[in-house]
């Protein structure tokens, strides 16, 4: 493998310019990817602080510690914070902006100016929220359901609505970026199927980013023209359909889910090929998955609707095409699996993350089955049950990448390598934590504890020790987060001095500095391999008996 | 059979106290016995992979595998055979739950801002307490005067939204008498988590004993039948409902309506439409003259109407009492006659 050897004192894309504004100007991607990295940490912080909050209360069945519309507003605020300004922007604006061009060997993304604009509007779209929240927040659950947020919450619903309004654009802006960007700027030779698979899971998420926001925005819109101006949309009274806002909701967030989880198995499939040296077994059906997510993610909504009303009909093909739009998540899963197969593993402190992730994505997943069948979900929707499930896919999924991804190219980011006995540690933290915290949720789900409750009925003693292990599980969690928070920083400035390509592996970004020069490449990289090649491709084995599958059409 | 010893040996179940919760826990078991297989093979073929394939020494580089499309043909074609086989065990399950039985005993409900509101057919009404008998079906007619709430029964496994401006239906069939848990489970506001009761499910003979102790209400077929002619309808629809200047209503409920533009089964939920807006369905040979009561009556008022047009028809469901009537004896087809001046709004 050849070696790129760059001497020190030169300059990169952190020291060509100093002063804040050359940052709050700044075109280049990397940078902006910092801004991003810097404020979804703040709002990620003020999220779990409402978490822990909620946690606490929990810890008895009475409501001793908030009165309960404190108490909803937190869980309201949490969820807000998590999944607009938190889940969403998460890996695309960060690792997704610093990377998107690097691994296909550009120097920027194809719209510099708007990628700089995307992050003003994320942080006008997030100042406006945290005004609310200060002005005396909002009640009204994530999920706005009318018409309680058209009518009766007398919360702060439209400053609320406008800020996640607002910030549906810098979604739609980075989604085009890269849809662009990956079509139009890739490498002489790096053609589609060369495409890391970070890269076609960012492909697949822009395109539900660009499809599906404009409904969310469009949703908000009508939510607040009928809370302002009393058209009749969604209440009833004034001759609207409630069930209506559910519909629409979910068009959109049921295909958010994806924005949230698929750039999560992009970083995961970067880390198994990475830290096992082989290529993606199954790199073409991994690939395609993502895309069929994106497609079929957009006609499961109804499943969100089972017990609201909706036809049994509507239902049952709801529930069917949840069901098939599972296996291609399957199908990564089992591809991640092989890919170890005869591999060389490491154990470094990214491959801790992604082996976590693909065990808690498949608890994830599977535990979406009893939502998706019609006779279970009838019990366990709006139970903790669903808190469950989703919380094993976006925080033992989404964040467990977004960690592993962070460690994993935080020498290519800051030029420094962080600790590793720490990482591993800290690792294993979250790891223990997070399950703790989880798993308990399942059971009460099915005992019948409601989500949203402030408080519960004392009667049921084991309700109470679900909730009591639950939130030591969260304090596991929380420490599990903040070790990280403190080694990373006092990397930046301790850490040793990360080489160019401190893990041996091929990928493009991995051959030029780090950090990388403002223009990313000296001179633009020519691919003449595959993904993931480190060893020449004459020595390829084929699996057990079966046949050799044919080369792909863009091979050699 | 099965049912009861996964029950007794599986903690954390909760109480299984109607005819379809313990259908609902064995789809639950199957998925988990699902889930439970395949996550520990995953976990195991991963753990034994990341063991046995450690990186040995740092400069070793694995010979590179080519996928294989008849693994993966194997690895889609699998669970989604498996995932199919689910979902139909659970849509036929639902299907059970959701397709309202014949002959069932009703209920009335009115969820609102923290409570919940029940009314028998004879009259009884409660507060979040419902008494019903074992070994009956139940049938729940449910609307909410406010938000969208969700009347949830762990122990019957059984949920189902109330939604403003419709009726929704729920049933069950208790089959243990005691008192069990009910919540509402769509968030709904401040005292959300206040808003929960107990059901309570009392064998048949205490049952009656408890509705002739309470039976000091008027029903709301009697309620309705008051409405009817304070509001005015009798002016059109006739005073003993026999029709005028608007259709008759005898026999109406239950029946399919010819429309100006289609036609539509006379149900709870086209009731309350009639009474509420009545311009979208209007019967052949009719003007569009009948004004909106929308506003001047409450969801409760509104079911208490229903009722009584309900008695108008001689496939009227049948009232409240802890016995199921013998299948196709028609009830009393007499409209009920009741000059109850009591308010139908407590
Ligand atoms: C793999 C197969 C999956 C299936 C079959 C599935 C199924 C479902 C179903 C049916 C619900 C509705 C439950 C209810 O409200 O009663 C649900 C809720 C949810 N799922 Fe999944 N899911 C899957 C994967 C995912 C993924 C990948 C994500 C996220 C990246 C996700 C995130 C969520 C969220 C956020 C909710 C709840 C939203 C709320 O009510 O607040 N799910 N899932
Ligand atoms: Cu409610």
């Amino acid at each position: 493998m050849e070696e790129f050897t760059i001497q020190p004192p030169r300059t990169n894309y952190l020291n060509a310019e100093y002063g804040i504004k050359s940052w709050l100007l700044t075109k280049d991607h990397k940078r902006i990817g910092i801004l991003y990295m810097g404020a979804i940490s703040f709002f990620f912080l003020i999220g779990s602080l409402y978490a822990m909050a909620i946690r606490l209360e929990l810890l008895t069945p009475q409501g001793d510690l908030t009165q309960s519309s404190t108490y909803n507003k937190m869980f309201t605020q949490h969820g807000i914070i998590m999944v607009f300004f938190f889940l969403i922007p998460s890996i695309p604006a960060t690792l997704g902006n610093f990377l998107v061009p690097m691994m296909i060997g550009a120097k920027d993304l194809a719209f510099p100016r708007i990628n700089l604009l995307s992050w003003y509007i994320y942080m006008l779209g997030g100042i406006i929220t945290i005004y609310a929240l200060l002005a005396g927040g909002v009640d009204t659950g994530w999920t706005f359901y009318t018409p309680y947020s058209t009518t009766f919450s007398n919360s702060y619903v439209l400053a609320t609505g406008l800020g996640i309004f607002i910030n549906g654009f810098s979604s739609i802006l980075t989604g085009l970026n890269f849809i662009v960007t990956i079509h139009t700027m890739r490498a002489p030779g790096m053609t589609w199927y060369r495409l890391p698979l970070f890269i076609w899971s960012h492909y697949a998420t822009s395109l539900i980013m660009i499809l599906g926001t404009p409904v969310i925005a469009i949703t908000v819109l009508l939510l607040a023209f009928e809370r302002l101006a009393k058209i009749g949309i969604f209440d009833p009274a004034l001759g609207g359909d409630p069930v209506l806002f559910q519909h629409l909701f979910w068009f959109y967030s049921h295909p958010a889910v994806y924005i949230m989880v698929l750039p999560g198995m992009g970083v995961v499939s970067e880390l198994i090929a990475n830290f096992s040296r082989k290529n993606i077994f199954g790199y073409k059906f991994v690939a395609f998955s993502s895309l069929a997510i994106a497609v079929f993610g957009f006609l499961v909504w109804g499943h969100h609707l089972f017990v609201a009303s909706q036809s049994v009909y509507a239902g049952m093909i709801f529930s069917f095409l949840s069901f098939a739009v599972a296996i291609p998540s399957a199908i990564k899963v089992f591809n991640w699996t092989a890919t170890l197969y005869k591999a060389s593993i490491s154990y470094d402190t990214p491959m801790l993350y992604a082996l976590g992730f693909i065990g808690l994505f498949t608890i994830g997943g599977m535990t979406g089955l009893f939502l998706a069948a019609l006779a279970t979900d009838v019990h366990l929707s709006d139970t903790y049950f669903v808190i469950a499930h989703f919380h094993y896919i976006m925080v033992g999924g989404t964040l467990l990448a977004y960690l592993g991804g962070l460690h994993y190219w935080w020498p290519k980011v800051s030029g420094r390598m962080y600790p590793e006995g720490w990482g591993r540690f800290s690792a294993l933290v979250v790891f223990i934590g997070f399950n703790l915290t989880f798993s308990p949720q399942f059971v009460l789900g099915y005992m019948g504890m409601p989500r949203r409750y402030h408080t519960y009925p004392v009667e049921e003693v084991s309700w109470q020790v679900l909730h009591v292990l639950s939130t030591a599980g969260a304090s596991i969690l929380g420490i599990g987060l903040l070790i990280p928070l403190i080694y990373l920083a006092w990397s930046l400035r301790y850490g040793r001095l990360a080489e160019a390509n401190p893990w041996q592996l091929p990928g493009l970004e991995w051959q030029t500095a780090s950090p990388p020069p403002t223009e990313n490449f000296i001179e633009t990289p020519i691919v003449r391999e595959e993904a993931y090649e480190f060893a020449p491709p004459e020595t390829k084995e084929v699996v057990g008996k079966f046949e050799r599958e044919k080369p792909f059409p863009f091979y050699g | 059979m099965l049912m009861l010893l996964l029950q007794s040996w599986i903690p954390f179940i909760p109480e299984s106290a109607s005819t379809l919760s313990d259908d609902v826990d064995a789809v639950y078991f199957y998925i988990s016995g699902v889930t439970v297989f395949f996550v520990t093979l995953i976990s195991l073929v991963i753990i034994f992979f990341v063991i046995r394939y450690r990186r040995r020494n740092p400069f070793e580089i694995p010979r590179p595998v080519e996928g294989s499309t008849k693994l993966e043909t194997l690895w889609s074609v699998i669970p989604l055979v498996i995932s199919m086989t689910i979902f139909v065990w659970g849509a036929k399950v639902y299907f059970a739950q959701y397709r309202p039985p014949q002959h069932a005993m009703e209920v009335y409900v009115v969820g609102k801002q923290w409570m919940w509101k029940f009314q028998h057919t004879t009259g009884q009404r409660e507060i979040n307490e419902l008494h019903v008998p074992v070994g009956r079906k139940v049938k729940l007619i449910m609307t909410t005067e406010d938000v969208i709430h969700d009347l949830f029964f762990p122990a019957f496994r059984n949920k189902m939204d109330v939604v403003p401006g419709k009726y929704t239906v729920q049933w069950f069939e208790a089959t243990k008498p005691g008192r069990y848990h009910f919540f509402c489970a769509e968030y709904c506001g401040m005292n959300h988590s206040g808003m929960r009761g107990y059901i309570e499910v009392m064998e048949p003979a205490a049952f009656d004993n408890w509705l002739s102790g309470n039976a000091n209400a008027a029903s709301p077929a009697a309620v309705g039948h008051s409405l009817y002619e304070s509001l005015g309808c009798a002016s059109c629809h006739g005073a003993n409902a026999e029709g005028g200047r608007g259709p008759t209503l005898l026999g109406v409920f239950g029946s399919n309506r010819v429309l100006n533009n289609g036609t539509a089964k006379a149900d709870e939920g086209y009731v309350r439409e009639s009474i509420i807006n009545p311009q979208a369905k209007v019967v052949t040979g009719f003007g569009p003259i009948m004004p909106s009561f929308q506003g001047q009556v409450t969801e409760e008022q509104l079911l208490s109407l229903v009722a009584y047009i309900k008695s108008l028809s001689t496939t009227q469901p049948e009232t409240t009492t802890a016995k199921p009537p013998a299948t196709g004896t028609p009830q009393s087809a007499n409209p009920v006659r009741s000059s109850s001046p009591t308010s139908p709004n407590r």
